[in-house]
């Protein structure tokens, strides 16, 4: 009984946690355009030449695992069909995308440029 | 129990038991959270107590990224890495920024790697600990248990 309550506890706890790409998406815009993020994603950039793209380390197929440019370490994939851990926690989103997109394009990715980068990430299989 | 403690603190302490360097059980989560996505959770005793401070002080500039904090995880951070940092194994000052992998200790273990591995797209960096040492998350860095072939002592 008590491990059942526990359990229920938990459970709750964790629904209540976790969060869905598709929620994350709309903190940023009510849509994302999957065709749009790709094009972001995929774009090459000149600002540092170590890594002028998002691929570069999350690879050119987002369904495979990455190796970060700089150290190699492997970096799990990007796409939710393969790996259901991404996008569910916004507070680790955002921490990544200002850091990256900081570093990569050479500034601040725009709400809508976050969205469309959720919605190809979620729907590219 | 303080058995344990007096053999954690051998094996950290004692150059010839190298093959394991785990981390301290008392790691905060924010140390796995924060310092193991772009490399792994490096063993605090690997860097001296000054060196730790220096790479926590200047998290904006790390190595020509940034690995920023909150103001309370780089507080618990900085007090876990200096409370278990090494000294044994590092005496002098090490480069600057402070790298691991130049400490006269890396060095000396490393000594006899051909220098082209080191460039080896397996490998891309000496600070990739797990590229060759399969085992460095849980602390083993056996040179028996090496990922290249090439370098595995048999
Ligand atoms: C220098 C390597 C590197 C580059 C370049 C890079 N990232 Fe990342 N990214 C990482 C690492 C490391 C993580 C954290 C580790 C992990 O989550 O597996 C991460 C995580 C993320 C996350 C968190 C996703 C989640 O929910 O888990 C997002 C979003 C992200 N990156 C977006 C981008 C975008 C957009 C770009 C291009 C503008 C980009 N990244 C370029 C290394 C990189
Ligand atoms: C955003 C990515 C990122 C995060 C987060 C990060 N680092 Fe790093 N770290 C790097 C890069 C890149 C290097 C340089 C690696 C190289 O040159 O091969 C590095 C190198 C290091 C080195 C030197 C390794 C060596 O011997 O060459 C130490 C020590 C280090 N990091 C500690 C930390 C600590 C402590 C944290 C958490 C507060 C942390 N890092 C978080 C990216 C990161
Ligand atoms: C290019 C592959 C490679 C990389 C990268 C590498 N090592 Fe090693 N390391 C080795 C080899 C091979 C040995 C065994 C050398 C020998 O015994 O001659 C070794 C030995 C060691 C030892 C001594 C083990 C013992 O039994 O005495 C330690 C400790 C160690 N490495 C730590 C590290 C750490 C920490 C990193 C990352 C900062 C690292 N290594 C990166 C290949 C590597």
């Amino acid at each position: 009984m008590k491990t059942t309550a526990a359990l229920g506890l938990i459970l709750v706890s964790l629904v209540s946690h976790a969060e869905t790409p598709q929620q994350i998406l709309k903190m940023y815009a009510p849509t994302g355009n999957a065709v749009r993020g790709e094009a972001v994603f995929r774009q090459k950039n000149t600002v540092n030449e170590k890594m002028p793209s998002c691929t570069s380390c999350h690879t050119e197929n987002p369904i495979n695992p990455g190796h970060h440019a700089i150290t190699g370490k492997i970096i799990q994939p990007m796409a939710v069909a393969v790996n259901p851990e991404r996008f569910t926690d916004s507070a680790k989103v955002e921490k990544w995308f200002g850091r990256n997109c900081k570093e990569v394009l050479g500034r601040a990715c725009t709400p809508n440029e976050k969205a469309d980068l959720i919605a190809y990430l979620s729907e590219v299989r | 129990m303080k058995n344990l403690a007096l053999l954690l603190s051998l094996s950290i302490a004692l150059p010839a038991l190298a093959e394991r360097i785990p981390l301290p059980p008392n790691a905060p989560k924010s140390y796995q959270a924060e310092c193991a996505s772009c490399h792994m959770a490096y063993p605090p005793a690997l860097l001296s107590a000054g060196d730790w401070k220096r790479v926590m002080e200047r998290l904006d500039q790390h190595y020509g990224t940034d690995a920023s904090l909150g103001i309370p995880q780089k507080q618990e951070i900085s007090a876990f890495l200096e409370r278990n940092a090494g000294n044994v194994w590092k005496p002098g000052i090490s480069a600057q920024p402070a790298r691991i992998s130049q400490t006269p200790y890396f060095i000396r273990k490393h000594g006899e790697i051909p220098a082209k591995f080191w460039r080896d797209p397996r490998i891309k960096s000496a600070a990739n600990c797990e590229a060759c040492h399969r085992g460095a998350s849980k602390g083993v860095f056996s040179e028996h248990d090496i990922a290249i072939p090439e370098l595995r002592g048999d």
